[in-house]
């Protein structure tokens, strides 16, 4: 047996036999010619029916793997039709009187030379992309049927890399899990085993790639980028019982799908999902999550070069609250400060900008900033079920002047008949120790709180998140930060309102229970701990 | 002829789909060359390769020269495009 170390990129375990994966590559022999005229007529040929096989391969990626991927694959269609690409190859065929697959193999020798020696890992990748091509019309004008295919039963793909089009154009259905010598974990590789849920693991060396040989038994271990090549009975029994663990794991939690998070006493509470940006709104649905309890929304402001227009903001909100159909969207207004650089907003530098002008001092302060983002906050209310919740709270007069602005906006609209739902929650996060001890005042201003628990951890025990050194200092389960969070949700329901926490905390088993005897009403976690949170929740039992 | 100047907000700089992108808007006017320039190295818009070749990045300053009977659209045009993808 012999072991191999890689990086795992998806976790799961999978045994199996080898298969190496065997590129269909023309051999390129330099050949005189004397028909120039009919060797380029071969190149346009070649190139039409490379581009008709990227087409189907981008047609199929986007359908297997979604957009941001299958995009590759246009910008392949789009380097097949260059100019200087193509020009390198059609002057070496009149110049040198050379055949096409010559012309074709040098001019992708002369551009991934040139982009693999540039400073930047972007451009450097790009090497992969010409080489792909290149490989592609060597192959059309080889006439060679389409790359590899597996024979057999699920194997384990093994190769030196998978160029993206290879991977796509693999069936799926074939593959057991994939195993790379080279390749990075934002490969095609990577993000097609993602994708499809079985284990990789990629950089196992060039050591691995010459060790192997069809059919052989392998063990591949995702979780710890571990691969053995015809393992002892030892590994390959603690690496099935891995693996079933493992599986057995996964289709629990997805059994719990559909489920209610509900204790056996039969308390109730809300599982939502906190996410960054419109493109995690599928893993909140993939992971049967209630609702958006955190929608944060400085993506608008980060990806932008300068403020986004009301109009922007607008179209983005309406766009969340239409994709998740009615169920609860609540949105964190923009909650920037001096250590998030957004050059546009001009802040000052600051000694300590965790202290400093951010969140709700900046909308406060710079009025127009704030009007912008409210307004476009209503006007997209009407698609969905709408809340807004406002951060860095320390006191009732910032409330009050919160509300002020809400209420300057309600009348602005009502002006010019724009409508704006008549009940959207307006409430306040709780991430400030006199947030906290003053929540019976703020409670009955607002509809709801939400702790922010990574930051009220940050200011009550004094201690930077951001701090490696100080690690030891910071106990996450501190007595102080839980009693705070008690304080702010018997405040909350003495008035009748409702607590969810939103912060890391919120998806710590460990503290699930506690959270629930204090009458949390809501947890809002990543969307990948919807189903372990909902798991805890139905093996709590409150009456005990 | 046009000449304008412009930084690259976009993190990973001139990449591959809006260099592609904008060759296509550049073609748009036909009869017109645009060039952009990084340094002593320049590249017309349409040849997407020597573009990506420049190796621009976030925060590179580029010069967009335009020399044509149609500049001053295909001026505003660029500069639009640029605004919006990169």
């Amino acid at each position: 047996m012999i072991k191999y170390t890689g990086k795992g990129v998806y976790g799961a375990v999978a045994i199996g036999k080898v298969s190496v994966f065997k590129r269909q590559t023309a051999s390129v022999e330099k050949v005189r010619i004397t028909d120039p005229e009919a060797e380029k007529a071969r190149v346009t040929a070649a190139k039409e029916k490379a581009t008709e096989q990227l087409q189907a391969i981008y047609e199929k990626a986007l359908a297997e793997v979604g957009e941001e991927e299958a995009a590759i694959f246009e910008v392949h269609m789009m380097m097949l039709e260059d100019e200087d690409y193509n020009d390198a190859i059609n002057d070496m065929i009149d110049s040198e009187l050379v055949n096409a697959e010559f012309a074709v193999a040098s001019a992708r020798d002369t551009y991934a030379a040139q982009f693999s020696a540039m400073d930047d890992s972007y451009f450097q990748a790009r090497a992969a992309d010409i080489k792909d091509i290149s490989d592609r019309l060597l192959n059309c004008l080889a006439d060679n049927g389409a790359s590899s295919e597996l024979a057999g039963d699920k194997m384990v793909v093994c190769s030196d890399d998978l160029a993206p089009s290879e991977t796509v154009s693999l069936d799926k259905s074939k593959v057991l899990a994939f195993a790379t010598a080279y390749g990075s974990s934002n490969s095609h590789t990577a993000i097609l085993a993602r994708n499809m849920n079985i284990p990789a693991v990629i950089g196992l060396g060039k050591e691995f790639l010459e060790g192997i040989a069809d059919g052989q038994q392998i063990c591949v271990d995702g979780y710890t980028g571990e691969v053995f090549v015809n393992p002892d009975e030892d590994t390959v029994a603690r690496l099935t019982k891995k693996r079933d663990e493992d599986l057995e794991k996964k289709s629990r939690l997805k059994e719990l799908i559909g489920k209610d998070n509900v204790t056996i006493d039969g308390t109730k509470i809300n599982v939502f999902c906190n996410i960054g940006g419109p493109k995690d709104i599928p893993l909140v649905n993939e992971n049967d999550g209630g609702g958006i309890g955190l929608f944060r929304s400085e993506f608008l402001y980060l990806e932008n070069s300068d403020f986004p227009s009301e109009e922007q903001q607008f179209e983005a909100y309406k766009n969340v609250l239409e994709s998740m159909k009615g169920k609860k969207v609540i949105i964190r207004t923009l909650d920037i400060g001096a250590d998030k650089k957004v050059d546009y907003f001009n802040l000052d530098d600051e000694e300590n900008p965790a202290m400093g002008i951010r969140a709700i001092r900046i909308c406060l302060t710079r009025p127009e900033i704030f009007k912008t983002q409210l307004r476009a906050l209503f006007r997209a209310s009407v698609y969905g079920d709408l809340g807004i919740m406002f951060p860095m709270i320390t006191s009732e007069s910032e409330i009050s002047e919160i509300m002020g602005f809400c209420d300057i906006i309600k009348a602005e609209l009502d002006t010019h008949g724009i409508p704006y739902a008549d009940n959207i929650e307006l409430g306040i996060m709780i991430e400030t120790p006199a947030a906290a001890v003053i929540s019976d005042k703020l409670a009955p201003m607002v509809d709801f709180f939400s702790v922010g628990t990574n930051d009220l951890t940050q200011y009550t025990l004094a201690c930077d998140r951001q701090n490696p050194k100080i690690e030891r200092f910071v106990d996450t389960h501190h007595e102080a930060v839980l009693r705070l969070i008690e304080m702010a949700a018997k405040a909350a329901h003495d008035n009748g309102k409702w607590i969810g926490i939103c912060g890391e905390l919120g998806a710590d088993t460990s503290l699930t229970e506690r959270f629930l005897r204090m009458g949390i009403d809501e947890l809002s976690v990543s969307p990948p701990s919807v189903l372990k949170v909902r798991d805890k929740v139905r093996s709590i039992d409150l009456s005990k | 002829m046009k000449q304008f100047e412009y930084t690259i907000k976009d993190p990973v700089g001139i990449h591959a789909r809006p260099a592609g992108l904008l060759g296509k808007k550049a073609k748009e006017f036909e009869g017109t060359v645009v060039t952009i320039e990084k340094g002593d190295k320049s590249a017309a818009a349409t040849k997407l390769m020597a573009l990506m070749g420049l190796g621009v990045k976030c925060g590179d300053t580029v010069t967009i020269k335009i020399e044509g009977g149609d500049e001053d659209a295909a001026a505003a045009a660029i500069e639009a495009f640029l605004n919006e993808n990169l």
